[in-house]
């Protein structure tokens, strides 16, 4: 007999108990935020001793925090749209190459999720002042495209590994160029792949703080590069409240993603 | 019918490291003809129908279709059907977007389109599954499918690899029979891959055997069948025994020949009057039988002690049930059916 699911009440309590402690565990750091950006103290204190909404009134009027929100979500965007395209081609070619050079590329691939965020920064950062992109936007831009390609390509691989190559060759003999065999038979059947790979791949923008610190000017900064540097400069609710924002967005993109891919 | 072209393979090698797949492979093939590549497993069939294909890019030699060297041509200029082992169709798509990808791409009116599609899937027998996914068909419905997408823009040359390998027994015959019927109506230059010997000798005008990357025999079914010309070729094709020319002997007393002889083991009879008096007759010890349903297969050790397979049709065979292991046997061919091998010896 297979003892594996006891079936009994307690065993089933325990289980529960200790899979709400597992749960409270991964979400109580997030959750302490969010009572702190509702006070209406001038100071971050747990628990608040009243509520108000000043510090989303403050945040909202904030022409520097709403700044940066844009800024983020749009280099998130963007990273998504080039990196995963980019990521595409890359496992393609790995796919198709086989064999130790493919183990070769696909090593030098993700080595930029491998190596420690700080030198990343500080190596893009010499490579962008050579051609005078530090302080643009595209400059971060480039360097989040970097961090987001391994990215893709960690969820794109096994998805095309699973892909039956014989359907390209079909397509080709039918009549297809490269551009159409991977437009209407590869990307529609790895849909919900490269959904994956582009919410993992904006996510990893959305999240990224040190090449932005590094990179990133006064004007174009991104929202946890403004989190850090008001962090250090004066600690009010604010910045609770950006972070509760936050939360909010990136859960319910994660959310819409998800459920469309149920669906 | 379409005008079909003819093929050439003109010395094609491919290797794949110090792995030689294509050993200097040269055939011709004739505009219409239904040309066979039969071989084991691990022969090179399926490298140099893909080569043909453009997907394998030949180390050396030319393909030519009619006087046009394809040997860089891109897959997706040269105009070539393929029906995939796997079939490969397209899950994401119904049956008729898939039997219209071809076209779509061809930038055909819609309309002309459907209809065209349409026409090509009741020439294969699927009227009214067009609107079907893919995942609910059975597999005969889906070779049907891959063919109908193969055929539908009018492709001049169409290559198969082991098209019916999936299918069971009863469905692979009905097939191989309308395979076949589809070519002729068509008159499009086929190549089809298998490596059943069977399939091979039903289906074709003419019989490539491959091994080890080269091949054997180019001939028509009968004479692969009959004339072999290599030891390989003679055992591939069924139950052929080689035997030296010193274990048979000629009924009427002449001088047999000097090289290996090929007897067939249904070739045989035990009864010396159902072959002429220029047949051959072998001695043997009877080591095993078998009754097989519609024959009986006999081992005879022969003298000089290599075994040998004799076939008794059941309705000739009276005698068989009787025959005990030991016993001394002798087993006759007509000459007919006696071939020698050229340069080979037992
Ligand atoms: N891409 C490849 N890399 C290395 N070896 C290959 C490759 N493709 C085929 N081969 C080898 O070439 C030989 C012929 O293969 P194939 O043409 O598929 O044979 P068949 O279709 O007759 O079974 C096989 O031994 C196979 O292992
Ligand atoms: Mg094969």
């Amino acid at each position: 007999m297979l003892e594996a699911y006891p079936d009994n009440r307690l065993s089933r309590i325990l289980l529960w108990s200790f899979c709400a402690l597992v749960m409270a565990f991964l979400m109580l750091p997030t959750m302490v935020v969010v009572p702190l950006s509702f006070s209406s103290s001038n100071l971050l204190e747990f628990p608040p001793r009243a509520y108000s909404l000043r510090w989303y009134e403050t945040l909202f009027g904030s022409a520097t925090w709403m700044a940066a929100l844009r800024t983020s979500l749009i280099l998130g965007a963007l990273t998504a749209m080039i990196a995963v395209p980019l990521g595409l081609l890359a496992c393609i070619s790995i796919n198709r190459l086989g064999g130790k050079a493919a183990v070769a590329i696909q090593g030098v691939l993700l080595t930029p999720s491998i190596v420690p965020g700080i030198l990343l920064a500080i190596g893009l950062f010499f490579v962008l002042a050579a051609q005078h992109l530090v302080g643009t936007l595209f400059g971060v831009l480039v360097g989040h495209v970097v961090l987001a390609i391994p990215v893709a390509c960690v969820v794109l691989l096994p998805a095309l590994a699973r892909f039956d190559w014989n359907q390209v060759q079909a397509a080709r003999s039918l009549g297809a160029n490269w551009a159409r065999a991977i437009g209407g038979i590869i990307v529609p059947q790895l849909q919900i792949s490269l959904l994956s790979a582009t919410l993992m791949a904006f996510l990893t923008s959305l999240d990224e703080s040190v090449i932005s610190i590094f990179v990133a000017s006064g004007q174009n900064s991104t929202l946890p590069k403004l989190m850090f540097l008001s962090l250090r400069d004066q600690i009010d609710p604010t910045i609770a409240a950006i972070s509760t924002l936050w939360t909010v967005i990136v859960v319910a993109v994660v959310l819409i993603v998800t459920l469309r891919q149920k669906s | 019918m379409m005008k079909s072209l003819p093929i050439t393979i003109d010395s094609v090698r491919k290797t794949y490291g110090s792995y030689v797949a294509l050993d200097d492979v040269s055939l011709d093939i004739q505009a219409g003809e239904f040309l066979t590549l039969l071989g084991p497993s691990g022969s090179g069939k399926t490298t140099l129908l893909m080569a043909l294909a453009g997907f394998v890019r030949p180390d050396s030699g030319k393909l030519l279709l009619d006087d046009r060297d394809i040997t860089r041509l891109a897959p997706n200029k040269r105009d070539i059907g393929i029906v995939f082992q796997n079939y490969a169709l397209f899950p994401h798509m119904n049956v008729l977007a898939n039997v219209e990808y071809p076209l779509a791409l061809r930038k055909t009116p819609k309309v002309e389109a459907r209809q065209r599609a349409l026409d090509t899937l009741a020439r294969v027998k699927l009227e009214g599954l067009s609107e079907r996914n893919i995942a609910a068909l059975s597999g005969g419905q889906r070779q049907r499918v891959a063919l109908a997408r193969a055929i539908v823009f009018e492709p001049r040359v169409m290559l198969m690899d082991e098209p019916l390998s999936a299918l069971d027994k009863n469905l692979r015959e009905t097939m191989q029979y309308e395979i076949r019927r589809l070519h002729d109506d068509l008159g499009i230059t086929t190549i089809y891959v298998t490596h059943d010997q069977r399939e091979a000798l039903i289906m074709s005008d003419r019989v490539a055997v491959m091994n080890s990357g080269r091949i054997q025999q180019i001939d028509t079914p009968q004479q692969i069948y009959d004339r072999p010309s290599t030891r390989f070729v003679a055992e591939f094709m069924g139950e052929a025994n080689i035997v030296a020319p010193g274990s048979v002997r000629r009924i009427d007393g002449a001088d047999p020949s000097r090289e290996a002889l090929m007897i067939r083991a249904e070739s045989f009879h035990l009864d010396a009057k159902l072959v002429g008096r220029d047949g051959v007759a072998l001695d043997g010890t009877l080591c095993a039988k078998a009754f097989r349903g519609e024959n009986w297969l006999l081992t005879l050790a022969l003298d000089g002690g290599q075994e040998i397979l004799v076939c008794i049709p059941a309705a000739l065979a009276s005698g068989c049930a009787e025959l005990t292991t030991g016993q001394r046997v002798t087993a006759y061919a007509p000459a007919a059916k006696v071939h020698a091998i050229p340069g080979a010896r037992a």
